[in-house]
């Protein structure tokens, strides 16, 4: 290696660990702050931890605070993101190995209507599903949240890009030769080619569901059976008249956040080979 | 066993599939019926509802009078047309989107090629941790930058009691900043992935050329990237017409977000008046407004792309 890329490797690396910086000591300050108490977190040295180590002490009180309303948030937010990214994921699976590997008439236009519900923000759907689940008294229940969650227009655009390159055409027709039905096909043979573009699709479904702050907050009134990020946000707006809740938000924030990184870290090897034929092909 | 039944198959004649109806009739229905029903229901419904209520209005006889309501054909898009705060709000995100995502974008790229180039070492801890901060809802990510801005509990007092980060002149930056954080490893990520796609000869072979990292990158990464930084681009402009999450969390923190910042806090404040009908004709003209632009955006770069 020669003198001149050493240096620019240097200088380059060098750039990079202050850019890493930037993503990172938020989330380390949210670790360092949930170890502390009320006194010390505004004592300026928010960076280190302080004496005494209070993080599990501070998780302890979190998840019973007001009879463990934190943990029934998150048993909820579990349930709209699990339920719904599995079963999402299914369905958008199902309809884009249709659309891949059948030919009939009004393909592409479905296709194109699907492709269609990208472009339409899922926002502007909130208002109009309150007043659809109010009319049939649907809307203060989990169901209001976790139904259109199954729903993943860019779930079926890239399970189609993924089994129209992933699942040859002769690999179906031996299939059917050897007489197996075409459900049973997809679900033994088809479904495990399209894995990596299934988990991707599950990851970021879930994800979405995961964050998802605008429907729940138009739909639901009751506490019980509010997801994580509205619960935090609640508490979040009373800090001015209970201080005591800061801290709770703090190490709430922390304890939301631990799911996904665990399942990004977990599933790392599926959803970056997933990424990357979505980014190319698109 | 599967290759060995493919190799049975070649030699057979091929299948003549019978033209003059469909074939495996019953498997379509089956795979598309869960997900078709279901985006009907809460897709396609609400789209229709929203702008079927937005063709109502609700009159009173009198002040105190029994509310009922009536057609009012085009009266409520009048009355968005009319509302300045509406439009106001559509400029303020439009301004939100010049101030984040070329920002956004740009740094993403640039992380991307530094990643695909040979110049950074420990490419899978940079990798992942950009890519962190994505696990973290929007909602949680201004809750957490709103506690490292304020001057009580932020780690970095000197700058949080020095610089008023909230109020009407920073505060735009400070969500800007928000939204930078959590996506810009995203879009990296995406990026990189199509950076990685191209052939490894194709760079090799400009490498023999004499070509440097930078020419590299300008001249073949770059290009080939273009779709990826398409689709990145369309979502930042969806993404960014929708702003909610962010100045709904601020609103506590910060007197200079008001209840009418963006499109959507209006919808929500106004549907919670409750103005059901003018909410629903403004969440249609905030959905028409985003597919217009996305779909200029794209059939734009399009044509760039095909020169």
């Amino acid at each position: 290696m020669t003198r001149a890329t050493r240096s620019s490797t240097a200088t380059a690396t060098l750039f990079m660990v202050i850019c890493a910086s930037y993503f990172l000591v938020p989330l380390w300050w949210l670790l360092v702050a949930s170890s502390k108490d009320q006194a010390a977190l505004s004592s300026g040295k928010g960076l280190w931890f302080s004496d005494p180590f209070l993080l599990f002490d501070n998780i302890t009180d979190v998840v019973t605070y007001d009879d463990g309303i934190f943990v029934r948030w998150a048993f909820n937010s579990l349930v709209y993101a699990g339920v719904g990214a599995v079963l999402g994921t299914l369905f958008a699976a199902m309809a884009g190995y249709a659309l891949a590997k059948y030919v009939f008439p009004g393909r592409e236009a479905t296709f194109n209507v699907i492709l269609g519900g990208v472009l339409v923000p899922a926002t502007a759907l909130a208002l109009p599903l309150f007043l659809l689940f109010s009319e049939v008294d649907q809307a203060d229940t989990m169901w209001a949240i976790l139904l259109p969650s199954l729903v993943s227009p860019f779930g079926v655009y890239l399970a189609r890009i993924f089994a129209a390159s992933a699942v040859p055409d002769e690999l179906l027709e031996a299939a059917r030769i050897d007489g197996a039905s075409e459900f049973r096909t997809f679900f033994t043979v088809a479904i495990r080619l399209m894995g990596p573009a299934l988990v991707t699709i599950f990851l970021f479904q879930f994800v979405a569901i995961w964050n998802n702050f605008f429907l729940p907050l138009v739909m639901l009134q009751d506490t019980t059976l509010y997801p994580l990020t509205l619960g935090l946000n609640t508490w979040n707006s009373q800090v001015n008249q209970l201080p005591e809740l800061r801290l709770f938000v703090i190490v709430g924030s922390l304890l939301s956040i631990v799911p996904l990184v665990i399942a990004f870290l977990a599933l790392q090897r599926f959803w970056r080979s997933g990424l990357a034929e979505g980014g190319v092909k698109a | 066993m599967a290759t060995s039944v493919s190799a049975q198959i070649a030699e057979a004649p091929a299948p003549q599939p019978p033209r003059q109806r469909i074939r495996h009739k019953g498997a379509i229905v089956g795979f598309l019926g869960p997900f078709v029903v279901l985006f009907v229901l809460f897709y396609l419904a609400p789209i229709a509802y929203a702008v079927w209520q937005s063709f109502f209005k609700v009159e009173r006889e009198g002040t105190f009078g029994k509310a009922r309501e009536v057609f009012g054909g085009l009266e409520q898009y009048g009355r968005v047309l009319d509302n300045g705060d509406f439009w106001a709000s559509i400029v303020r995100v439009l301004v939100f989107f010049v101030a984040s995502i070329p920002l956004q974008l740009g740094l993403a790229l640039l992380f991307a090629l530094l990643l695909d180039s040979p110049l950074v070492k420990g490419k899978s801890f940079f990798r992942l941790a950009f890519f962190a901060p994505y696990a973290v809802p929007g909602v949680i990510a201004a809750i957490m930058w709103g506690f490292l801005y304020s001057p009580e509990i932020s780690p970095f007092p000197q700058v949080a009691n020095n610089v008023d980060l909230l109020g009407p002149e920073l505060v735009m930056f400070a969500m800007v900043n928000v939204v930078n954080w959590v996506y810009i490893g995203y879009n990296m990520l995406i990026i990189y992935a199509a950076l990685q796609a191209i052939p490894r000869e194709t760079i090799e072979a400009a490498t023999i050329d004499g070509a440097g990292q930078l020419r590299i990158a300008w001249s073949v990464k770059i290009p080939a990237v273009g779709p990826a930084l398409v689709l990145t681009g369309v979502f930042s402009i969806i993404g960014t017409l929708q702003l909610f999450n962010e100045p709904r969390v601020f609103r506590a923190i910060s007197s200079a977000v008001g209840r009418d910042y963006t499109p959507n806090l209006m919808v929500d404040a106004t549907s919670s008046i409750p103005d059901y009908h003018l909410a629903a004709a403004m969440s249609v003209v905030l959905a028409l407004i985003t597919c217009t632009l996305s779909f200029t955006f794209l059939k734009l770069t399009q044509k760039r792309a095909l020169g």
